[in-house]
């Protein structure tokens, strides 16, 4: 070949060896951007963007950049499935990150399984979840265990011996976590005072409230969304019920103070990640959000989000691949991957073995209690 | 007993609300004779125009909550005589079924613009009435209840005196009776449908900012469910009937209430369709309605 | 004797299926989604089309049909599949027969839950039916979240992808043959009347709610069908998933496509599915503009986007491409 074919043969070629390394790798992402849970889904996915841009500007994965495709499921029964079905058959993720609620993660999950891709939930925290194959895992604690948190919790440090819960009968999460909570706090000797039910958009709690009122107890147990908690426990006061109210990480919102005023002093509830945590990691992520999202404190689903983020990009580097098969086993073998939730290591069941961070409310804010180990 | 006593006036002061937006349905069904399922959704723009003026009011003070409230209620009733203007008054006299569809369009409307606009998280409303809780011998009775029950008491009478006492109600009903006919002895139909709509939207209004302020956290779908129910409870009452839309409308919140506090309380959702089921095959008229034969 | 036409084209459209469903692996599996999921709403419109235009009922309450044939068709395939089946889940052939009979059962469950509706409503009118048949769909609702054997507020997952291209556009061409079929025999001009005028109907002595039953059954069995397609489909279904908005979005269709008019219809429920999809970027716009569509179609032209007489367009465009007959004979000649 004469010379300079040669030397263009070579430019090339070498062209061509960096666009094939500088190749994206393509995550996938379905969240709750709009609708009636767009703020958590806002949070994940600002926890998720920030974690991507920081990877990226460290040089990316096996030498590649992470690109982020989002879809938005709108809070809407049905749509993550198809949210799903597109990342992966249309853009071709090599993996799929959502989502918050269990119930829409059990949406998407089969279809991950079917096609082999591996999915990570930030923050779905029912059992059924990682039992729909061996493809999907999460990266926070399960009900069983925030069950038992809440369930030690009310025993031990509230000394409570009879406690009402009055929880969603729509509600996957809710449904799940009211049931462990009920079974592990009988199971220690506890007597659940009242069980009562409420729809999902239910605003007025007072019947159910009497009710309680009337079996008394020492504290109530609610476990659903914040939204609905906040109402509740307002309703309480207003009925005289000044027990401490109990709850999950449904609660997790800015909003719980707002729609909930003063009525939500003396309550706890159990979550993945505080804020004021003293470990340096989680004081650079949380300095790093501030600065990156205009100041906003990230919230326990943020930092979810980050993590989830993380743990893949982690998992990518030591499969040394993107294919489904193998970055499904570097993801089980994922161990105590440090990030702002805490040390991450996936069981055997593809859960996290994840601590509990207790969270009180006093005087209007939140005030960390406690953590509590898996 | 307390217990019973209790869940007696919780119903009270939910029945009260749903007697609120009852009433608009039923005045606007016996003049119109169509379902203005928009109406729910003006019940919830009402609490969002109180969210704005009561974020620009002193919280806790009678005056603040009135001005709040007035500002609920004119706009809406605006937004009420304007959509009837634009959407439904090009299709009377054409298919009911044609109106009945364009309601439920505007109804989606406004919940999904609503959802554009204010977005769909649920946000808290501010306290605009002074907030107290009172004790009774052991029952207990927040102010914001007191309030529901006379206001809704006070505006059921207001609509009582003004379709039986006033000239304009006099010529509502006579609308309700025989458009043609009250044509023909001169009402003006146009300004007498306006008027309606007006005043039902206002009357939703109303509703909306009491509901807001007992039910602190309001969002743009907040309407869809109290008004499926108020609806239920204007049919159970006899529908074009005012004592009756309240009458049915008690009823309805107590039901409500007594099953929610009980062990079904899971099927609670499904008392009020039960309910309408029932009433339009036993009793279709009514409580207090009575049964009008068509004439062809 | 040659079969009747309407035979040979029922026959056809479940060839073609059956090809497309063949050739599925070659073809991108979004699009093949998406094509299923248009078959379903086809479906979903055509039957509903039967009761709100053919015979002019105010339905509102098809996704309550469509869950009780959801559920009744994945519970059969869930609960009892794996012991009818065996542990190897049975051959395609064994699969094929289990999901048949459970797609017939979940539309035979949901035209009984259409005449335990029916019976007692359909002698109400108008804006009542509507509601009731509103307040039904809620009901039902309900009833399934608290039904935990079918996984309650959770909803039941684990169904088995058994939807095929093949077995929703074969639905499809039964459901369009079935509804054109009951349209242009005797039930049909009983539907016609009691749409166009009741009263004179009833006079005339129609029994005017024996129609307007049939014609709620049929749809809710179709509906059914669907239903346990949707749920084969989407391998997850949640009570909350079936409720007013997806009933809304059906009557959109029909409305759309011109109520009583079946090819228009059909229309409608391909546009409307796939433009969502192809609007993904502007999803949240969507109701909103559903909504808007909805009343500027009854302010400005109620009768529908695509209702025209389609069978006259073909007819002229045959008589325009067919070739000149010679005079006096032929098949032409009338």
């Amino acid at each position: 070949m004469p010379a300079p074919a040669r030397l263009i043969a070579l430019a090339a070629l070498g062209a061509s060896a960096a666009l094939g390394a500088g190749e994206p790798i393509r995550i996938g992402e379905y969240a709750s951007l709009t609708g009636k849970e767009a703020s958590w889904g806002q949070s994940s996915n600002e926890g998720i963007t920030m974690a991507v841009e920081e990877i990226n500007a460290a040089g990316g994965v096996l030498g590649r950049p992470l690109e982020l495709i989002t879809e938005d499921d709108q809070t809407v029964p049905g749509q993550s499935a198809t949210a799903a079905k597109k990342l992966i058959s249309r853009d071709k993720v090599v993996a799929l990150l959502g989502e918050i609620s269990s119930g829409r993660s059990l949406e998407a999950a089969p279809i991950a399984q079917a096609h082999r891709v591996p999915m990570i939930a930030p923050a779905s925290t029912n059992p059924k979840v990682t039992q729909v194959g061996d493809y999907v895992f999460r990266v926070c604690f399960i009900d069983s265990f925030q069950g038992s948190v809440m369930a030690r919790f009310a025993a031990g440090e509230l000394r409570a011996r009879r406690v009402a819960i009055i929880s969603s009968m729509s509600n996957a999460y809710s449904v799940g976590l009211a049931r462990i909570f009920r079974e592990r706090f009988s199971a220690g000797g506890g007597v659940i005072a009242a069980q009562q039910r409420y729809a999902e958009g239910d605003k007025d709690f007072r019947a159910q409230l009497t009710a309680i009122r009337a079996a008394g107890c020492d504290a109530v147990f609610v476990p659903g969304y914040y939204t609905e908690a906040a109402l509740i426990v307002r309703q309480a006061r207003e009925l005289g019920l000044s027990v401490p109210f109990l709850g999950g990480d449904g609660w997790v919102s800015d909003e719980l103070l707002r729609i909930g005023g003063d009525a939500m002093d003396g309550c706890y509830y159990s979550t993945h990640f505080s804020p004021e945590n003293r470990s340096p990691v989680v004081r650079r992520f949380v300095e790093h959000y501030r600065a990156r999202w205009s100041g906003e404190t990230p919230d326990a689903f943020a930092a979810l989000g980050y993590d989830a983020a993380g743990v893949l990009a982690d998992a990518i580097r030591r499969a040394g691949s993107t294919d489904g098969p193998a970055l499904r086993d570097a993801l089980a073998r994922t161990r105590d991957f440090v990030g702002a939730t805490g040390e991450t290591t996936i069981n055997a069941d593809r859960d996290a073995s994840k601590p509990a961070t207790i969270i009180a409310i006093r005087d209007g804010r939140f005030n960390f209690v406690q953590t509590v180990p898996p | 007993m307390s217990e019973f006593l209790q869940q007696l006036i919780n119903g009270l002061s939910l029945g009260a609300i749903y007697a609120l937006i009852a009433l608009g349905y039923t005045m606007v069904y016996g003049v119109l004779r169509f379902i203005n399922f928009a109406h729910s959704d003006v019940f919830m723009v009402g609490a969002f125009i109180g969210y704005y003026a009561g974020r620009h009011l002193p919280q806790g003070t009678v005056w603040g909550g009135l001005v709040a409230m007035a500002a609920a209620m004119a706009g809406c009733a605006l937004l009420g005589m304007l959509i009837e203007r634009l959407v439904y008054r090009p299709l009377r006299g054409g298919p009911t079924l044609n109106v009945l569809i364009t309601a439920i369009g505007m109804s989606l409307f406004l919940e999904y613009a609503g959802q554009l606009v204010f977005g769909a998280t649920p946000r808290a409303f501010p306290t605009i009435f002074p907030s107290r809780v009172m004790e009774f011998h052991g029952l207990i009775i927040s102010m914001n209840q007191v309030l529901v029950i006379v206001v809704a008491a006070l505006l059921l009478l207001g609509l009582e005196l003004t379709v039986f006492r006033t000239r304009i109600g006099t010529a509502m009903r006579a609308v309700a009776l025989n458009p043609g006919a009250a044509q023909l002895v001169g009402i003006n139909i146009d300004v007498v449908i306006s008027f309606t709509f007006g005043l039902g939207s206002a009357l939703a209004a109303a509703g909306g900012v009491l509901y807001a302020l007992n039910y602190p956290s309001i969002d743009p779908l907040m309407g869809v469910v109290p008004g499926l129910k108020a609806f239920v409870a204007a049919v159970l009452g006899g529908v074009g009937n005012i004592p009756g839309a309240a009458l049915g409308a008690m009823i309805l919140g107590m039901v409500e209430t007594f099953v929610d506090g009980s062990r079904w309380s899971t099927y609670k959702d499904a008392i009020a369709f039960t309910i309408l089921i029932g009433i339009l095959l036993f009793r279709p008229a009514g409580l207090l309605g009575r049964l009008t034969a068509e004439k062809v | 004797m040659r079969p009747p036409r309407h035979i040979v084209a029922l026959a056809g459209a479940v060839l073609a299926a059956l090809a497309l469903s063949l050739f599925s692996d070659r073809i991108d599996p979004y699009f093949l989604d998406v094509l299923t999921g248009v078959g379903i709403n086809v479906i979903l419109a055509v039957s509903l089309n039967l009761v709100n235009g053919y015979t002019g009922q105010f339905s509102l309450g098809h996704a309550g049909f469509m869950s009780v044939g959801a559920y009744l068709s994945a519970a059969i395939t869930v609960l009892w599949g794996p012991s009818l089946l065996g542990a190897d889940g049975g051959t395609a052939a064994q699969q094929g027969v289990l999901f048949f009979a459970a797609l017939v059962a979940g539309g035979l469950g949901a035209a009984l839950a259409g005449l335990a509706v029916g019976i007692p409503s359909l002698r109400l009118k108008g804006d009542y039916l509507a509601l009731v048949t509103l307040g039904s769909g809620e009901i039902i609702r309900v009833i399934f979240q608290n039904v935990d054997a079918l996984g309650g507020a959770l909803g039941l997952n684990g169904i088995p992808a058994y939807t095929t291209v093949f077995w929703v556009y074969s639905a499809g061409a039964l459901t369009v043959f079935t509804v054109a079929c009951l349209v242009q025999s005797t039930y049909g001009r009983g539907f016609l009347a009691t749409h166009d005028d009741e009263i004179a109907s009833e006079a005339v002595g129609l029994n005017t709610t024996r129609y307007k039953i049939v014609a709620f059954v049929v749809s809710a069995f179709f509906a059914g069908v669907a239903g346990g397609l949707y749920g084969h489909f989407k391998l997850t279904i949640t009570p909350t998933g079936f409720d007013f908005t997806k009933s809304i979005e059906i009557v959109v269709m029909v409305i759309l496509g011109g109520m009583g008019n079946t090819v228009g219809v059909i229309l409608a429920a391909v546009l409307l599915t796939i433009l969502p999809e192809v609007l993904r970027s502007v999803d949240q716009y969507r109701m909103v503009l559903y909504s808007m569509l909805l009343i500027a179609l009854m302010l400005a032209r109620p009768k529908g986007l695509f209702n025209f007489d389609y069978g006259a367009i073909c007819a002229r465009l045959w008589r325009r491409l067919a070739p000149a007959r010679p005079a006096g004979g032929g098949p032409g000649a009338r």
